[in-house]
């Protein structure tokens, strides 16, 4: 039944953002913007900083972040869906599980650009690991997206809304952005450092199951009032 | 409790008092000279900002799960103070980093760890002012989710390098440091309890006025 | 579970340093660290004046915080009650 609300309501984000694939290309293209934006502050003589593609990226996954959970949850403010949601019989964790999916869903597609983009620009062989690169992607991003999603729900109601999601969020994923780009730059040597890479991959699973955990638990209290 | 306040204040401003003798009298570190005096009031203003933010996450918990508003009051007084001594930690510690390591900052471990708890007790405290109604919940969400942040930023940061002085100093201090330092400690002690004693009392007695404002209303 | 994954995962990292401490999750430093505090009798020459003002400063910058706050403290309960008492004595005149 958990995973049925969960679903029902992943696909229905899916099927609103597919028909007009708003948030979609404005984040894709916000992340890109990001990425140029850094590629003529930190590129000298044509040359890439050291450990710049790491950095690069995932700044601009957690700017994307930021900007894609605003938008999705101010779409869900201005149809007064979400009051609609918890008043329906499904359970709080469910609809948490359930908006968590559609966010990842679509960072997911903003990453399938932007991963390439940046390898490109910075000569960034990502493509070398690639499984251990996508497992970093992967667990980064739910860490990122479950403490993103759950604030997100709550600020839906808060003044100011707009500049409070960075403020509370970047200080409590900032382990995720120290692993990830750790994990991306060890990846990214000369000699990729699998283990190294293995090590923060392990930190942020331990890391998404935590504060997984902590959205399911406080979700409920929190959405009452 | 409130019986004990006026004493407790009293006996911790002068501990106050006193303690720049008991320093002053304590003898000097090899490597680090005049300067790593700073040391007893820097470590003491640590350990109340790392408590007082495991009482701020506590309470939030009780607040969020039990809702009952004495946590509430307690939380708002412990992230305030939380506040106040990371500033003093993060101020004169770098003022000590610069004479004992020639820098200001590095980003190692504890320091690390230590601005990301300031930055979160500022976002705390920006909530529960800016966040419009039912901010005291989200509030005490980012208490939470900031105090199980915590280990994690000390291991991931712990994981490049760390400068620090361990702590195990605490523990092994010299006898002509001993005194002056535990002295220290509890003045910062008495004086952290004196405030959240106090801070909490503002919060129910706020609490207290806009019920009678609500009863003036009703009428 | 996760948390014997990451020490597993950090195990065969670490084994490669010579780390002198048997620590899981410190590498190598980069500068000396304190392990104690070594007391000495007077001082050291080129430490004496610079040194005095950082001690004198962060000295009273605790000091001026401290005041500063629990005067706020001060303030805000002194308008509360003030306002507390208004108000009752509002209520009281109405009934």
């Amino acid at each position: 039944m958990f995973f049925k609300i969960a679903w029902l309501l992943m696909r229905k984000d899916l099927t609103v953002e597919v028909r007009s694939r708003e948030i979609l290309y404005t984040t894709a293209f916000f992340a890109v913007s990001c990425v140029l934006v850094f590629s003529f502050a930190l590129v000298k003589e044509g040359r890439p900083l050291q450990d710049g593609a790491a950095g690069i990226l995932w700044i601009a996954i957690a700017f994307a972040g930021t900007l894609a959970l605003g938008r999705t949850f101010e779409r869900e403010r201005h149809a007064e869906t979400l009051r609609a949601l918890l008043l329906a019989p499904a359970g709080r964790p469910a609809i948490y599980v359930g908006k968590l999916l559609g966010i990842l869903a679509l960072l997911f597609s903003v990453e399938l650009v932007l991963v390439p983009l940046v390898g490109l620009l910075f000569q960034a062989a990502f493509q070398r690991e690639v499984g251990w690169m996508i497992a970093l992607l992967v667990a980064g991003t739910v860490g990122f997206a479950a403490v993103g999603t759950l604030f997100a729900a709550m600020l839906v109601r808060a003044r100011s809304r707009d500049v409070m999601l960075p403020v509370l969020l970047y200080p409590i994923t900032i382990p995720v952005i120290i692993a990830g780009v750790r994990g991306t730059a060890a990846l990214l040597q000369a000699a990729p450092d699998v283990e190294t890479a293995r090590m923060w991959v392990a930190l942020l699973v331990f890391f998404d199951a935590v504060f997984v955990t902590l959205s399911l638990w406080t979700f409920e209290s929190l959405m009452t009032d | 409790m409130r019986r004990y306040l006026s004493p407790l204040l009293f006996v911790a401003m002068a501990m106050f008092a006193v303690a720049p003798v008991l320093i002053e009298r304590a003898p000097y570190e090899a490597s680090m000279g005049l300067v790593q005096k700073i040391f007893y009031f820097h470590v003491p203003s640590a350990m109340v900002m790392f408590v007082s933010a495991f009482v701020c996450g506590i309470a939030s918990v009780l607040f969020l799960f039990k809702n009952r508003p004495s946590s509430d009051h307690v939380a708002a007084a412990a992230g305030e103070l939380t506040a106040v001594f990371g500033l003093i930690v993060l101020v004169t510690g770098p003022m000590w980093a610069r004479r004992a390591w020639g820098v200001w900052w590095e980003w190692d471990a504890r320091l690390t760890s230590s601005l990301l708890v300031e930055l979160i007790f500022v976002a705390y405290l920006l909530v529960r002012k800016y966040g419009g109604p039912a901010s005291e919940k989200l509030a005490a969400a980012i208490a939470l989710f900031g105090m199980a942040n915590v280990p994690f930023v000390y291991v991931s940061v712990n994981l490049w390098r760390t400068l620090h002085p361990r702590t195990t100093v605490a523990m092994t201090l010299p006898a002509g440091m001993k005194e002056p330092f535990w002295f220290s400690v509890a003045a910062f002690g008495l004086l952290y309890i004196a405030l959240l004693t106090i801070r909490s009392w503002l919060g129910r007695e706020r609490a207290e006025l806009e019920r009678a404002y609500l009863e003036l209303e009703e009428e | 579970m996760a948390g014997g994954i990451a020490a597993a995962a950090a195990a065969p990292l670490v084994a490669q340093q010579p780390s002198p401490e048997p620590s899981v999750w410190e590498l190598p430093q980069t500068a000396p660290q304190q392990g104690e505090f070594v007391p000495v009798k007077g001082l050291p020459q080129q430490e004496q004046l610079p040194a005095a003002s950082l001690v004198m400063g962060a000295y009273a910058f605790v000091w001026v915080v401290l005041l500063l706050y629990v005067w706020s403290l001060w303030r805000r309960l002194g308008a509360l009650q003030r306002e507390l008492s208004d108000l009752r004595k509002r209520t009281a005149a109405r009934k």
